[in-house]
C-alpha cells in the first residue's frame, strides 16, 4: 500500500497536470475561434473559384491546347500525395486519422502498380509515415501554422507543387487533410487538386448556363491566357483552404482532447483524495489501537 | 429583381460585398467594363483598380481590388478579388511604402519569376496610390 506521502505527491502531480491540460483548452478554444471564422470567410471564394473554373474547364474541353494544369499529363503513373496535418501532438486521434488514411491510400496506389510521392505539410505526418515510406517522402514543411495560417505559405507549397509537375514528376496530384466539421469533429478528406477534376455536371443554377454552358461565355482575353493565370491561383486557393480546415480542425480536436483530459484527471483526483483520506483514517485508527492496547497491557 | 444585377465581390480573406446593385464597372484587363442586367456572359481577368458600385443613380462604393478574375453571367457579377479593399480605407503612406518595398524587390530579384512578381506588386502598389489620390 502507497505511503500518505506518496499519495500526496500524487495528487500534487496530477493536479499540476490538470491545470496544463485545463490551459491548454482554453488557448485551443481561442484559436479555435479564430481559425473557424478564417476557413469559414476562405470558403465563398474558394466555391466561386472551383464555379468559375468548372466553366472555363467546360469551355476549353479537352482540347490539345489545354493546359496540363487542368487536362493531366495523360498519364496515371506517379501519384503525389499533399499530406496535411498538424506540427504538435495532444490532439487527440486527429493525426493519426489522417496517417492512417494516407497508408492506406498508398498502400492502394502500390498495389495498383502506381509510383507514390509524399510531401508532408506539418511534422506529425511526417513522423506517423516515416518508418513505412521513408523512401517516399521527398520533404517536410513544418511551422507554417505557427503564427496562423497565411496565404503566402499556401502560396508557397503551390509554387513548389506546380514546379514539381512542370517537370513531371508526377501526373496526379491529391491533398489529404482533416475538413472541419464542427468544433468536435473532423472528416477526413482526399481532393484532387492536379488535374482539376472537371464537374460531373454542369451546374444548371441559372437558365442561361443550363441552356448549354460550352458555347456561352466570351473570354477576355482568350481562354488559353484566363486559365494560365487561373489555375496555379487556383492551386494556391485549395491548398489555403485545406490549410485553414486543418487548422480550424487541430484546434478543435485538441480542445476536445484537452477537455477529456481534464475531466479525467478530475476523476483521478477524486479517486486519490478518497484513497488517501482511507490511508490517513487507517494508519489513526492503527495508531490509537496501539495505544489502547498498550495501556490495557500495564 | 429584373433591372438589378447580383454583384458578390470575394477576396481569399473574406466575402467582401454581396447584393443587388444598378450596375458596377470592372477593371477588366483589356478595358474597364460595366456590367448591367442583361449582359452576355463574360469571363475575364481584372487588374489593379478601382471596382466601382452604382446604386440609386449614384456611385454607391468604390472597391479597389488588386486584381483578380470576374465572371458575368445575364444576371450575376462575380469577381474573385485577388486582394480588395474600400477605397476610403487606403492608407496612401502604406501604399507608399509597398511601392518602395516592390521597386526594392525587383532589384533584388535575379530569376524571371520574381523579376514579374516584383512588376506585378509594382502594378497593384501604382494603382494603390492612384486610387487614394
Amino acid at each position: 500500500m502507497a505511503s500518505l506521502k506518496d499519495l500526496r505527491n500524487r495528487i500534487a502531480s496530477v493536479k499540476s497536470t490538470q491545470k496544463i491540460t485545463a490551459a491548454m483548452k482554453m488557448v485551443a478554444a481561442s484559436k479555435l475561434k479564430r481559425a473557424q471564422d478564417q476557413a469559414e470567410a476562405a470558403r465563398p471564394y474558394a466555391e466561386r473559384m472551383e464555379r468559375m473554373l468548372g466553366s472555363l474547364a467546360a469551355a476549353v474541353g479537352s482540347s490539345a491546347g489545354a493546359p496540363k494544369l487542368l487536362s493531366g499529363t495523360g498519364a496515371d503513373r506517379v501519384h503525389l500525395l499533399v499530406v496535411v496535418t498538424a506540427d504538435r501532438g495532444l490532439c487527440g486521434a486527429f493525426n493519426g486519422q489522417v496517417v492512417r488514411a494516407a497508408r492506406n491510400l498508398v498502400h492502394k496506389l502500390k498495389a495498383d502498380g502506381k509510383e507514390v510521392k509524399i510531401l508532408c505539410v506539418g511534422r506529425k505526418g511526417r513522423d506517423g509515415l516515416k518508418r513505412d515510406f521513408a523512401g517516399m517522402i521527398l520533404d517536410t514543411l513544418d511551422g507554417l501554422t505557427r503564427r496562423g495560417v497565411q496565404v503566402e505559405a499556401a502560396d508557397a507549397i503551390a509554387a513548389r507543387v506546380s514546379a514539381m509537375f512542370a517537370d513531371g514528376d508526377f501526373d496526379v496530384c491529391n491533398v489529404l487533410y482533416n475538413r472541419f466539421k464542427s468544433a468536435i469533429s473532423q472528416e477526413f478528406t482526399s481532393q484532387q487538386i492536379i488535374p482539376f477534376p472537371a464537374p460531373l455536371a454542369p451546374a444548371a443554377e441559372d437558365g442561361a448556363r443550363a441552356a448549354g454552358p460550352a458555347a456561352i461565355y466570351e473570354f477576355e482575353p482568350e481562354e488559353e491566357a484566363i486559365l494560365k493565370d487561373i489555375l496555379p491561383r487556383n492551386l494556391g486557393i485549395q491548398l489555403y483552404r485545406a490549410l485553414l480546415e486543418s487548422y480550424a480542425g487541430e484546434q478543435g480536436a485538441r480542445m476536445a482532447a484537452m477537455d477529456n483530459a481534464t475531466r479525467n484527471a478530475g476523476e483521478m483526483i477524486g479517486r486519490l483524495t478518497l484513497n488517501y483520506n482511507r490511508t490517513r483514517q487507517a494508519s489513526i485508527t492503527r495508531e490509537m489501537i496501539e495505544i489502547v492496547s498498550g495501556a490495557e497491557a500495564v | 429583381m429584373v433591372d438589378k444585377v447580383e454583384f458578390e465581390l470575394v477576396s481569399p480573406a473574406k466575402l467582401l460585398y454581396a447584393g443587388a446593385v444598378d450596375m458596377v464597372v470592372v477593371p477588366g484587363s483589356e478595358g474597364d467594363f460595366g456590367v448591367l442586367p442583361g449582359h452576355a456572359p463574360l469571363i475575364s481577368l481584372v487588374r489593379p483598380g478601382v471596382i466601382n458600385i452604382h446604386d440609386e443613380g449614384r456611385v454607391e462604393q468604390r472597391i479597389f481590388v488588386a486584381g483578380g478574375f470576374a465572371e458575368v453571367t445575364q444576371t450575376r457579377c462575380t469577381v474573385l478579388a485577388d486582394e480588395a479593399m474600400p477605397v476610403t480605407d487606403i492608407d496612401r503612406a502604406k501604399a507608399e511604402g509597398r511601392l518602395q518595398a516592390a521597386r526594392v524587390r525587383l532589384g533584388e530579384a535575379d530569376s524571371e519569376a520574381d523579376k514579374a512578381a516584383a512588376w506585378h506588386e509594382i502594378g497593384v502598389a501604382e494603382a494603390l496610390i492612384s486610387a487614394a489620390g
